[in-house]
């Protein structure tokens, strides 16, 4: 009844090309942009924005990244931090080395770095299909993060790589609270997300996901496969690199090329399988989630299981629940959550009349 | 240059514990089509599991500690947690994923990984145990004498043991019912469903043999390096190895571990001092793409042929 694009008649082409063409959707959006942008500030606290917020937004740019690589080009990928460190770096060094930076030039320049990274790395692709492609992508993330701490000049010299952001100031305003970095963080991923959301049905998005679903067969109707493997690692990499730089200038500080490991590779890796292989959505649900779970057992399990349990016994547990929650994705919903969002959307379509 | 070929001995060796690991890989990718990211896991829960018993057995059986029979009966009791762990496996997670594409069940074998890994410290703790298998780590007096190269026991005795075992698992898959089976399941599973061969229990088995290795394995890295987080990274080293030998082939396994293992050594050595040291980390990677980029199956991988 709420829910029905009945009624909603396309009269000019810009109505039938919208981003989001039913009415209640776009009205959705907006009131979630409402939300996280007016009321949130003012209601959430200085250890929401900084622990959960920041790094939900953070990720979820990381995660859509991916997504588009992984989900939607069909290229799996285990280096995405290292892409992210590629942008964190790439920022620090265009703030530091060149006057006057401003701050949104520099975090677009460290991802159009992080791009080409990416594209070099997205070179064998084009003869290398499958696991083989995704170990090989392991070549870059090792590599990434050695070259960046053994190359002194990436982080000016500091010792192990080691740099700390710069101030944020944009216009003269300095961006030093956490709820002005929250906004900033906000609207950086908003813009992206939307541009994303807009990609994957363009002319781009379609032809990735042809060749995700058949390179030879996109090959044969005329797609050209380097063009669009390269797009789609150059894309994926300069959303992971933004990503990075915020990480690093809105979320940790100080970041070293060490803390964008292998692990945190697959934390991203979990955010798309969680939230939704090939969805923009689900890698908003699948960051939430993924950032959310270790915080919330950190929380709950002492408090129900009080002084039974050790330290070391809840970062077990947090590993089995990990693995756990995969395995059960994947085998009840390997849509991930995103396709239970879209259910639910259906099932309101019909409500209150589901026959 | 003896020098050299000391650092290309000892390289040789250290690939052969590579090329173990990658054989655990190699057996499930062959058998059941899955990349098992888990595998790394695996050794690092079935030396734990090994360890353990080591300890926990004096006390429960009155046992003389560091007896031979302890020893047997704890690396019995270790191989049967393997095949537990497989035909859990098989239920839990192989067999709600039939038919669902590759890369969801190289994912869930990442998912697997974690757990695997959560209970085997939930179970043992997380402390790094020594592991003495009453081998020496000492260098060879022959070879010192007669050739001044310094070559460490242990590691004949690794690589001694690693061929044994691939000997056994050639023999094993050539000569024997299971081992036909296992071959016709690799070679297509329809085909291998319709003559009756039961999948299942072939899955079972091909995952209790990786247990197997994955033990072995565990044993001789635990040996040496103590048992241990770090025994899970194993699986890094192992995955360059894979995708220079190929994913379906043993003897690309051992040939890509030697490969691997000598050239990551050489290259630290003789390479490393120019930029800096620690490249041992990303050399195999690059090593094996530049590989792959003229040869996008591996060394004796098979042909991947597209068809729309």
């Amino acid at each position: 009844m709420l829910y029905r694009e009945a009624g909603q008649f396309k009269a000019s082409y810009e109505a039938d090309q919208q981003i989001f063409p039913i009415l209640q959707d776009r009205v959705g959006v907006l009131l979630l942009i409402g939300f996280f942008a007016l009321v949130v500030p003012l209601i959430a606290d200085q250890y929401w924005l900084k622990a959960i917020l920041i790094p939900v937004l953070i990720f979820s740019l990381a995660a859509i990244g991916l997504n588009i690589l992984t989900g939607y080009a069909g290229q799996l990928s285990l280096g995405s931090a290292a892409f992210m460190a590629v942008g964190a770096f790439g920022a620090y060094n265009f703030m530091l080395r060149i006057d006057g930076m401003p701050f949104l030039v520099a975090i677009l320049l460290g991802g159009l770095c992080a791009a080409l990274v990416g594209v070099m790395f997205g070179l064998p692709s084009l003869r290398i299909k499958g696991f083989y492609l995704a170990v090989a992508t392991l070549a870059a993330q090792f590599f990434i993060v050695w070259a960046l701490v053994k190359i002194e000049w990436f982080s000016n010299y500091s010792s192990s790589g080691v740099i700390t952001a710069q101030e944020i100031e944009i216009l003269g305003y300095a961006f030093d609270g956490p709820v002005s970095k929250y906004l900033l963080t906000l609207f950086v991923v908003v813009v992206m997300a939307l541009l994303a959301k807009n990609m994957v049905r363009s002319t781009t998005g379609r032809a990735w996901m042809a060749v995700r679903d058949m390179d030879v067969a996109a090959e044969v109707i005329g797609i050209r496969l380097m063009r669009t493997k390269l797009t789609a690692f150059a894309v994926s990499s300069f959303y992971c690199g933004v990503a990075g730089a915020l990480y690093a200038y809105t979320y940790i500080g100080t970041v070293e090329p060490e803390g964008f490991n292998l692990d945190l590779s697959f934390r991203i890796l979990f955010m798309i399988i969680i939230g939704g292989v090939g969805s923009i959505m689900g890698s908003f649900l699948g960051a939430a989630f993924i950032v959310l779970l270790p915080i919330a057992l950190d929380v709950f399990v002492p408090m129900f299981l009080g002084d039974l349990v050790s330290s070391s016994f809840v970062s077990n547990l947090q590993l089995i629940v990990f693995g756990g929650l995969i395995v059960f994705f994947l085998i009840v919903e390997p849509h991930g959550l995103a396709r239970l969002w879209q259910i639910g959307k259906e099932k309101l379509r019909l409500w209150p009349f589901p026959h | 240059m003896q020098f050299f070929f000391e650092v290309l001995i000892g390289g040789l060796l250290s690939g052969v514990l590579y090329a173990l690991v990658a054989l655990g890989f190699v057996l499930i990718y062959k058998a059941s089509g899955v990349f098992n990211f888990a595998q790394g896991a695996m050794v690092f829960f079935a030396a734990l599991t090994f360890v353990g018993f080591l300890e926990v057995l004096p006390g429960w059986t009155g046992l003389e500690e560091g007896g031979r029979a302890v020893f047997w009966l704890s690396f019995v009791l270790s191989l049967a947690a393997m095949v537990v762990l497989a035909i859990v496996t098989e239920k839990f997670v192989l067999r709600p994923l039939v038919n669902q594409p590759a890369i969801t069940l190289f994912m869930a074998t990442i998912g697997l990984t974690f757990l695997v890994e959560g209970i085997a410290q939930g179970i043992w703790g997380a402390n790094v145990r020594g592991l003495n298998l009453g081998i020496q780590d000492e260098p060879i007096e022959y070879m010192m004498e007669n050739f001044n190269i310094l070559i460490s026991s242990f590691d004949v005795f690794a690589a001694a043991v690693a061929a044994i075992l691939v000997a056994a698992l050639a023999l094993f898959f050539q000569y024997t019912r299971i081992g036909r089976a296992l071959r016709a399941v690799a070679d297509d599973h329809q085909a291998a469903l319709s003559i009756g061969i039961p999948l299942r229990h072939i899955w079972v088995i091909v995952w209790a043999v990786a247990g197997f290795v994955a033990l072995v394995a565990g044993m001789i890295w635990g040996a040496r390096n103590g048992v241990q987080f770090a025994l899970t990274f194993t699986a890094l080293k192992a995955l360059p190895v894979l995708i220079l030998g190929g994913f379906t082939s043993v003897p690309g396994a051992i040939v890509g571990g030697l490969i691997i293992g000598a050239s990551e050594k050489l290259a630290e050595v003789y390479v490393g001092p120019f930029v800096g040291g620690g490249i041992e980390s990303w050399f195999p990677y690059i090593l094996a793409l530049a590989f792959l980029l003229v040869r996008p199956e591996g060394l004796f991988g098979e042909k991947h042929i597209d068809r729309v």
